[in-house]
């Protein structure tokens, strides 16, 4: 069992190892905070990732923005409400939610978006993507919570003749708050290490581009995309840099999760 | 108690006292302020029903013209020739195969290791060692799906290409391991590999949370009688956490089947007409990464209806393989009661 | 109580971002590149813009190059070019999605599936869309193989080779070519574009137009030949690299990249050399074609004279003759200039590709002066 362990963590160090030591150096810089990479060609070097962060921060919380009242009502609901063929269906969709193929939802949305409607291919439309495939980590992840908030509670809220809606919003929500934001944290890493409907939707920009809903908005998946195919060395060493900027912009968001998950978790 | 994956055991289980929570409107008012809040979260639910229908109609409606235009049979045809749109010719069998090849490799080593991670983690650590432990698991989560890419591509890939080579001139006589003239690598095989890593984490997370769930009885009867450490485990934990377990293949499997970015970076494709092979070391495509191999180029309907239609296979695999999960799950919630 | 903690949350990280979209900075030094600015395009810059652009792989070095110095003498100016291929440029250049499109091919004017694009292009742009050729480059043929480093090929044997005709390097086809070499008996691994690709298409019309018996299929995006499939020039470059016995078709900056042998081609007038030389005489040989400033460069592939390297790639900026915002028409016209100017051509040599020939910079010229 040690051995199995042991072989788990091979390829953890491997990649972080692989990750840091070729791309590593660059993050020191301080440029590489600072500046876009405007005017940067795959043959010169310098030039930062500012722009690429910062799309991929305003992507993930536009995502979650609109992913987490939804799951966690649609959760809510399978807990506290749901009975029957209704809730076996939510349920079940959910499930299938799940296994959308990430470049099937950006296909999708690609259709809806652009074929039907005619709109330009905006940040927006990459946020509509990620909200497909982020609901239902949120759904679940709340159910869960939800599930351990003891039903003495709610029996006490009750009796005091608080009306249900209320019991849930004062009561059962804050008491399962803390588990309910490390799920949302959670399911937002998930979506900002996507890349497929990025592909599709989110054409790369080397320009600081912070509008939504207009113009093109860069992010690292794209920024990792766009050079990855280079085989000159500046090229290379930013590819390498912007996935550890990536992995340690989602480390960061785990580690969060995990600090309100300790400070606040669920009392028995 | 919430994994890295979002994925959820809570619904396998009752309530932590056994009991299931107070649901249904027998707790409900019928005041102004309930309807309202009941409806939101019922009107959230059957959002999500709708988004899931318009995906499925979508997908429908695009790759059925292109199917009933289909001049080959869809299902078994290995031809893949959508440029002409009144002589479209494809089908999906190449693509079924290389699908199911890279993710059965992906689950043969994702799953006993997954498992064999989660035990230790559950049964054999020291109480210090064992949550740090699954967070370092669970971290192998957090790397996204591009980085496993160019790393399997440019790092890991070449350092395994010897052992590869050495398997084709040992084992080569068998079809599954008969040399397909793919170089460097890119095989099926290490594609396969590298999804194991990626869907790792999910198998361990889950199995994991139903290994500690294992009822103290259980184990402690066991040792009592004089089961070794093992013997505990065989005849305890893993019957009690066989569903489990089976359904957190699925879910790491639903995971592997749509997985687009990896594979497409690593795999070698094949030249149209090439000669079929069992072999694990032969190139391909998978149903994703076809789709993003050529997602630039959908310049006509019947051409994109046919990408589209092999996204509609995709689909529907993933929606049976997530089924299962969810039938060995009711199974076991029902066994538990 | 614990739900205003969540507000709490929210405004950091909303905060948060904000912060770092304030200290966000688009500007970096100018390099060697930025040297240019006595251009003759520096004089009439439009003032700050956006245009975005998307088509062909195969431009992406030269129109990074062209951008950039571009954008260090128009301060203000922001262009972005997608390199996701020729085919997905055109799409959506028609969908409105972008400003221009580059492609590695004129639309065509043929239907096909029941589209014809140059139709298609002028009902979105209200007017006829223009193509204008900017960039020509020639698609090395590149091998690796131990000790050979002077490989001849005619069209001919190079079409058996990728039609998977000729398996092994020492076939007597190719050591005919090349007396005096010692080539090993090791197997031939054709690497081929698994994305679609405007240089698959260029490739594959050389190999019909110069061998016609010999390669049978049509031209086309998608390859019809044998060998094994890897993403984008790079990854087929790559590929050859790690393998002994590798031979693909790349853009000549990929070849020097990774500095991989470069097959010099017999098409009966001698074996010619891979050179900046020897592409010009062939670019050179080029001849304009198409309706007024509707610009088509026409290739002669089969060409037999002396000294002139025959697998040429032209890319088009495929633009609206009449655009629909006079902002945006303004920095095309801008942009394509200074893309078009002898400064920028002559500085694309260094890496991999070659000057348009004079005679056709100067309808280019005039096509991008008669935008409106």
């Amino acid at each position: 069992m040690w051995g199995a362990f042991l072989l788990a963590l091979v390829p953890l160090l491997w990649i972080l190892w692989t990750v840091v030591s070729k791309g590593g150096h660059l993050l020191l810089d301080s440029q590489w905070w600072t500046n876009s990479q405007k005017g940067i060609t795959a043959r010169r070097e310098g030039g930062g990732a500012i722009h690429a962060i910062q799309g991929t921060l305003i992507q993930g919380l536009t995502t979650a923005v609109i992913s987490v009242p939804i799951g966690v009502m649609t959760a809510i609901y399978l807990v506290e409400y749901g009975r029957g063929r209704l809730a076996k269906a939510v349920s079940f969709m959910v499930d299938i939610l799940t296994g959308v193929p990430s470049i099937v939802a950006g296909l999708f949305i690609y259709a809806l978006w652009v074929t039907t409607f005619g709109f330009q291919r905006v940040g927006f439309a990459v946020c509509l993507a990620l909200v497909l495939l982020m609901v239902p980590v949120v759904v679940r992840s709340t159910e869960e919570m939800l599930k351990l908030v003891p039903n003495e509670l709610r029996e006490a809220a009750y009796a005091l003749g608080v009306p249900k809606w209320k019991t849930i919003v004062k009561v059962v929500l804050p008491t399962a708050f803390s588990g309910i934001i490390t799920g949302v944290l959670l399911g937002l890493a998930r979506v900002m290490g996507e890349t497929a409907p990025l592909l599709i939707l989110g054409p790369y920009s080397k320009s600081i581009a912070t509008d939504l809903f207009s113009g093109l908005m860069p992010t690292l998946p794209t920024m990792i995309n766009q050079d990855r195919t280079e085989s000159l060395q500046p090229a290379v060493d930013r590819v390498w840099a912007a996935a550890l900027t990536l992995i340690l912009l989602i480390l960061l968001l785990n580690l969060a999760g995990r600090v309100i998950a300790r400070l606040g978790s669920v009392k028995k | 108690m919430s994994s890295v994956t979002g994925v959820s055991i809570a619904d396998e289980l009752p309530g932590p006292d056994r009991r299931h929570t107070l649901g249904g409107d027998g707790a409900g008012t019928g005041r102004l302020g309930d309807r309202l809040f009941g409806g939101a979260a019922k009107g959230a639910g059957i959002f999500v029903i709708g988004l899931v229908s318009l995906v499925g109609a979508f997908l429908l409606w695009q790759a059925l013209p292109a199917i009933a235009d289909d001049k080959v049979n869809f299902l078994t045809s290995r031809e893949w020739s959508v440029d002409n749109a009144s002589n479209l010719r494809f089908g999906i069998l190449e693509l079924l195969w290389t699908t199911i090849a890279v993710s059965t490799i992906g689950m043969l080593i994702a799953v006993p290791v997954g498992v064999a991670v989660a035990l230790f983690i559950t049964q054999y650590a020291p109480t210090w060692l064992s949550r740090p432990a699954a967070n370092l698991v669970d971290l192998l989560a957090a790397v996204p799906s591009i980085v496993y890419g160019i790393w399997g591509l440019k790092t890991f890939v070449p350092v395994f290409d010897p052992v590869q080579s050495f398997l084709k001139d040992t084992l080569g006589w068998f079809p599954l391991f008969s040399d397909a003239g793919i170089s460097g690598g890119s095989t099926i095989l290490m594609v396969g590999i590298v999804l194991a890593i990626m869907v790792l984490p999910i198998v361990t997370a889950l199995s994991r949370e139903v290994f500690a769930q294992t009822p103290v009885t259980h184990t402690e009867g066991a040792l009592a009688l004089g089961a070794t450490k093992w013997e505990m485990i065989r005849v305890a934990v893993l019957p009690f956490g066989k569903a489990g377990v089976i359904s957190a293949a699925m879910l790491a499997l639903g995971r592997a089947l749509g997985e687009t970015i990896a594979v497409t970076i690593i795999l070698s494709t094949l030249a149209a007409g090439s000669d079929w092979t069992w072999s694990v070391f032969n190139g391909g495509e998978t149903f994703a990464s076809r789709i993003a191999n050529n997602a630039g180029e959908f310049d006509s309907p019947a051409k994109t209806g046919a990408f589209i239609a092999a996204g509609l296979v995709l689909f529907v695999l993933t929606f049976v393989v997530n089924a299962i999960a969810r039938i060995v799950i009711e199974r076991r919630k029902a066994f538990i009661e | 109580m614990k739900i205003q903690r969540l507000g709490l949350v929210a405004s950091v990280a909303l905060v948060g971002s904000i912060a770092l979209t304030a200290c966000g900075s688009d500007s970096n030094d100018p390099g060697t590149s930025g040297s240019s600015s006595s251009s003759s395009a520096a004089s009439d810059c439009p003032k700050g813009g956006t245009l975005n652009g998307e088509g062909s792989s195969a431009q992406k070095n030269a129109i990074e190059e062209a951008i950039s110095s571009f954008q260090d003498e128009c301060a203000g100016t922001t262009i972005n070019y997608n390199p996701t291929g020729s085919g997905a440029g055109i799409k959506q250049f028609t969908a409105g999605q972008v400003d221009f499109a580059g492609s590695d091919s004129a639309l065509k004017t043929v239907e096909k599936d029941g589209v014809v694009e140059s139709d298609a292009a002028a009902k979105y742009c209200g007017s006829p869309a223009w193509n204008l050729p900017m960039v020509t480059g020639p698609i090395a043929v590149s091998y690796n193989v131990k000790g050979v480093d002077k490989l001849i090929l005619t069209p001919e044997v190079a079409a058996n080779i990728f039609a998977g005709k000729v398996t092994t390097w020492n076939d007597a086809s190719i050591a005919k070519l090349n007396s005096g070499v010692t080539l090993p008996s090791e197997p031939i691994k054709v690497f081929f574009r698994s994305d679609e690709s405007g240089t698959t298409e260029n490739f594959t019309k050389y190999l019909k137009a110069a061998a016609p018996d010999a390669w049978t299929t049509d031209p086309g995006k998608k390859w019809l030949g044998k060998g094994e499939g890897k993403e984008k020039s790079a990854g087929v470059a790559g590929a050859v690299k790690g393998t002994e016995g590798g031979i693909t078709y790349a853009e000549w900056s990929y070849a020097k990249d990774n500095k991989l042998g470069i097959a010099q081609i017999d098409n009966g007038a001698g074996p010619v050399e891979l050179t900046g030389e020897s592409v010009g005489k062939a670019v050179s040989a080029a001849k304009a074609d198409g309706e007024g400033n509707d610009l088509r460069l026409k290739l002669d592939y089969a060409t037999k004279e002396a000294g002139a390297y025959p697998i040429l790639l032209v890319t088009y900026e495929i633009v609206c003759s009449k655009g629909k915002d006079a902002a945006k028409t303004a920095l095309t016209k801008a942009f394509l200039t200074h893309f078009a100017s002898a400064d920028t051509q002559k500085g694309l040599e260094e890496i991999g590709y070659a000057p348009l020939p004079d005679e056709v910079r100067t309808k280019v010229d005039a096509a991008i002066a008669a935008l409106s």
